[in-house]
């Protein structure tokens, strides 16, 4: 499969297409498998990575899916390849990177369905979803996973449930995310009251990249941290809730934002588009915060001739890898703060946007 | 407020809240370094490192030698590589290193035995049992001529075999 053919592509999570999408970027539930009688990855040998990618890539190759999957063998691939499908969130950096020997992800057009294999778990489903959707991520993921289960032996246990490489995971082995855009607590710096709500149950805050990422551009990732002693329904309806309360939060702030200090909020806004047509170097940094201040804007209105889905292809197309691609060079330093600027300035001017 | 390990203020704080129950442990930095829970740079978390360090927590003093030379006779994994590394060797580790482990899945999940999801061959394999446990109770039953509970065990089995 030529990667390329995904760069013009926009994954259907990133559409916005979904439920809540003012607050809600997407929804990400991921399942963590592993075949009975085999030693977990990181302990295998490479005969026995080897038989098992074989078997399982087989089996999720040969899967009835409505929408079918491509496989892709990940230690064929170039690093920039490797990290082009980091950027598209369709392997983990784990996958990428960390892991060695033969592994691999099967992927279907929509973008939506992820197979990883020999990832720290012999098999890492996951399922993404525009807006906050979690009831129909789990719907979809839960049903692959039943046909998997038909043809393979999981690696299961009366008490323990799903056996896991780290026993973090085990049990249902179901980890669910969903990222929020929470730019009005942030200026109103009310982001840390909003989480205390998440204290109620166990959940967890992270950057857009997942583990160990930074919060950039206001963009959260919440998720559940406990996978033993809790149903999958009980852990995504505890996550609903919370997000619930959150977006509440959010939505009170970008009103009273707009009620009370419209214009300095016109202002911020028109200085992010401003910047974006006119910088001549951008790192990824600047570029999210900016790109934030654009998003709220779209959402109150303050900007008209901006596509919400627009904002979230330049998020994806200033990632190192995808600019890379873009201008068909390695660049790196000041090369790619300079392409990035070049290729933000010429989407938005190709827009004329302007601020209301 | 003081590290729990030296008298230096504590200015480490890990907070983990579970079922609304709050733990809360203040360290200062250096003995927080030294037990590898902060990175150097802005690096990830250690995840192993906090594993063990949670792990040598619930251990507590006794017992502490025989469970590290503990072995899989499967993967050959041993109890004190686990603790190093964060990572399990193969499913089986899951019963040869119960006794340790349960402590542990305690910690972080509040809980040591799965709810949700149980794979449809298992489910069918478990209700086979039920089902051979229930037929030798009824057999018991009818020996010991205590001919109610055979006919409600009777109705059971019954019901069962329909629901498959």
């Amino acid at each position: 499969m030529n990667l390329d053919r995904l760069l013009p592509k926009l994954g259907e999570w990133l559409r916005s297409t979904g439920p809540e999408s003012d607050v809600v970027v997407s929804t990400r539930i991921r399942l963590a498998r592993n075949l009975a009688d085999h030693p977990f990855t990181s302990r295998a040998t490479l005969h026995q990575k080897t038989e098992i990618e074989a078997k399982l890539r087989d089996c999720v190759t040969r899967l009835e899916l409505e929408n079918p999957l491509s496989y892709i063998e990940i230690s064929h691939l170039e690093p920039l390849e490797r990290q082009f499908l980091v950027e598209r969130q369709l392997i983990s950096r784990e996958l990428a990177n960390v892991m060695e020997g033969p592994r691999g992800a099967a992927f279907d057009e929509r973008e939506s369905v992820s197979l990883m294999i020999n990832e720290e778990d012999q098999l890492r489903l996951q399922v993404l979803r525009s807006g906050l959707a979690l009831e129909s991520a789990w719907d979809e993921i839960n049903h692959i996973d039943d046909l998997i289960e038909a043809k393979l032996t999981y690696a299961f246990h009366e008490q323990f449930g799903y056996l896991t490489a780290c026993p973090t995971n085990v049990g249902t082995g179901m980890r669910a995310s969903v990222m929020l855009h929470l730019p009005a607590l942030g200026l109103t710096k009310q982001i840390e009251k909003a989480f205390k709500a998440l204290q109620k149950i166990n959940l967890v805050v992270r950057g857009l990249y997942g583990e160990g990422s930074r919060a950039s551009g206001d963009f959260y990732q919440i998720s559940n941290q406990v996978t033993l002693g809790k149903s999958e329904a009980s852990a995504l309806a505890d996550i609903r809730e919370v997000i619930t309360e959150i977006m509440r939060y959010e939505r009170l702030a970008r009103s009273a934002l707009v009620r009370e200090n419209r214009k300095s909020l016109h202002d911020r806004v028109a200085r992010a588009v401003g910047t974006l047509q006119s910088a001549t170097m951008m790192t990824s940094e600047e570029t999210m915060e900016l790109l934030s201040s654009v998003r709220l804007g779209i959402d109150l209105k303050l900007l008209d001739e901006v596509p919400l889905p627009l904002v979230n292809e330049l998020f994806l197309h200033s990632q190192p890898a995808h600019l890379q691609k873009l201008m068909g060079e390695p660049l790196d330093g000041e090369a790619r703060n300079a392409a990035r600027a070049r290729y933000l300035r010429s989407r938005l001017r190709e827009l004329g946007a302007s601020t209301n | 407020m003081k590290c729990q390990f030296c008298d230096n203020p504590a200015t480490v704080h890990l907070t983990d809240i579970i079922n609304k129950k709050k733990r809360e442990v203040h360290l200062c930095e250096a003995c927080a370094k030294a037990n590898d829970l902060i990175p150097e740079a802005q690096q990830e978390l250690n995840v192993p490192a906090l594993l063990q360090f949670l792990v040598g927590q619930t251990k507590g003093g006794k017992g502490k030698g025989e469970s590290a030379d503990l072995a899989c006779p499967h993967c050959g994994m041993k109890y004190a590589q686990f603790r190093a590394q964060g990572r399990l060797g193969c499913p089986a580790d899951y019963e040869i290193f119960r006794a340790a482990l349960e402590p542990l899945l305690e910690r972080i999940h509040r809980s040591v035995r799965h709810e949700g999801k149980t794979p449809r061959g298992f489910q069918a394999k478990r209700q086979e049992l039920d089902l051979a446990e229930l037929q030798e109770q009824l057999k018991a039953a009818i020996h010991d001529e205590k001919y109610e509970e055979a006919a409600r065990l009777r109705d059971l089995i019954r019901s069962l075999r329909t629901v498959e």
